[in-house]
């Protein structure tokens, strides 16, 4: 399932998390509609540079873990007609936050 | 909070897709190639030419074609990285219209 | 002042009708070799690298992987040396993962903030892909888009949407199609369309004479 990171990384495969609603100025890769959402963790990609950082001509450091996050479709959209679909997003960490019994996994 | 204009996960309104395709012309090969051969020198980082995107005016980012938003943000970051001056880029443009001409 | 060679643009229009950041590029270009950022070398390599690329690329890697389980097993772990193993250079791809479909499950992909995509394996994205009704509509109704390509996943199927935000890049693995059981690789290629590489779309159906 994930792969394993040199240091330690804050969420491991399917701890349930929330994407924390927050904006910013500058260049963000963590889309507006999957904000303030529950879902869980599906892989640990391991640590990259930090776009954020990168955008502005800088060396992109610390290195950020990166996620694959799972979310249910009907928590994203508030809609329940396809019960199974879900929708993945490339979350880096600090845009995580431990979320206890929010949304189901199917 | 307001949205970037490039941030449309889940925007409404949008239609059909349009499944035509264009063979690229001459500029937007070039401007594909001037991308990645910036990329490959080192001079700047896709994550640069995103955010200059992201920075455009919204109305032209929806205005605009691919290449064009390409072309565009190229010349916003060489002009902030002062690797060009847009005046250089006037001034060479205008002997290349010259030299292209109106029939 | 050397110009692009391109034998495939077919019907370009003469430059002054060029609009105003397509005229630039040209000014840009020949700014960036006289002042010695890039040169003309750098740029024919990025054409050439670029034709090279295309999505016969991964029809191969789709066709080997319904035909050697285990070839399919390697391009699951470990796409890029998969890759290799068939002469496919995917090292320019930072981080590459491959999606499988199965009777229940259908993977779709977009970057809803952008155009990411394996570029290096499959050349440049068609239209659609970078279009903002797709980057709009595929997260939210991936359904919607699969039934204007043609695709309806029943109800016992799940559809997982991609959005490729970060440093990974995704192919998807389609399901083989009935019926094409002893068929050759080369043949099963045939059947890996562009548009089942990025999942909105089964690939072609088995026809038989």
């Amino acid at each position: 399932m994930g792969r394993a990171v040199n240091s330690p990384s804050k969420f491991k495969p399917g701890d349930r998390v929330t994407v924390k609603f927050e904006d910013r100025p500058g260049h963000l890769r963590t889309p507006w509609y999957i904000r303030g959402k529950s879902g869980w963790i599906e892989r640990v990609y391991g640590q990259f540079r930090n776009p954020e950082s990168l955008a502005f001509g800088r060396d992109g450091l610390p290195k950020k873990t990166l996620y694959l996050v799972a979310f249910n479709q009907s928590d994203v959209w508030g809609r329940t007609s396809e019960p199974k679909d879900k929708v993945l997003v490339d979350i880096y960490e600090h845009w995580l936050e431990s979320s206890v019994g929010e949304g189901t996994s199917s | 909070m307001t949205r970037g204009h490039h941030d449309i996960g889940g925007v409404p309104g949008a239609g059909p897709i349009d499944q035509s395709e264009h063979s690229l012309s001459d500029w937007e090969i070039l401007a594909d190639a001037v991308n990645q051969a910036l990329g490959a020198r080192g001079v700047k980082r896709t994550d640069e030419m995103r955010r200059a995107r992201e920075e455009m005016d919204s109305t032209a980012y929806r205005d605009m074609t691919y290449y064009e938003r390409w072309i565009a943000s190229i010349e916003a970051i060489l002009i902030e990285k002062k690797i060009i001056t847009k005046e250089e880029i006037d001034r060479k443009l205008a002997e290349f219209e010259t030299k292209w001409g109106e029939p | 002042m050397n110009e692009v060679a391109n034998p495939e643009h077919g019907h370009d229009h003469p430059k002054h009708e060029l609009s105003h950041y397509a005229k630039r590029i040209y000014a840009i270009r020949d700014l960036l070799i006289e002042k010695g950022v890039i040169t003309e070398k750098d740029i024919q390599c990025q054409i050439e690298y670029q034709e090279a690329r295309s999505p016969a690329n991964g029809a191969q890697l789709v066709a080997r992987a319904w035909v050697d389980p285990e070839f399919k097993a390697r391009l699951i772990a470990d796409p890029k040396s998969a890759c290799a193993e068939l002469g496919i250079d995917a090292s320019a791809i930072n981080e590459f993962v491959v999606l499988e479909n199965t009777e229940q499950l259908r993977h779709m992909v977009v970057c809803t903030l952008c155009s990411c995509y394996p570029r290096p394996i499959l050349g440049r994205p068609p239209d659609w892909y970078k279009s903002f009704n797709y980057r709009q509509r595929a997260v939210v109704d991936p359904r919607g888009v699969m039934r204007e390509f043609g695709l309806n996943p029943g109800d016992d199927v799940e559809v997982r949407v991609h959005d490729s935000t970060a440093d990974i890049r995704y192919l998807v693995l389609p399901l083989r199609p009935k019926g094409t059981e002893n068929w050759s690789e080369a043949d099963l290629a045939k059947l890996v369309t562009r548009d089942s590489l990025i999942g909105v779309m089964d690939p072609l159906d088995a026809i038989s004479e």
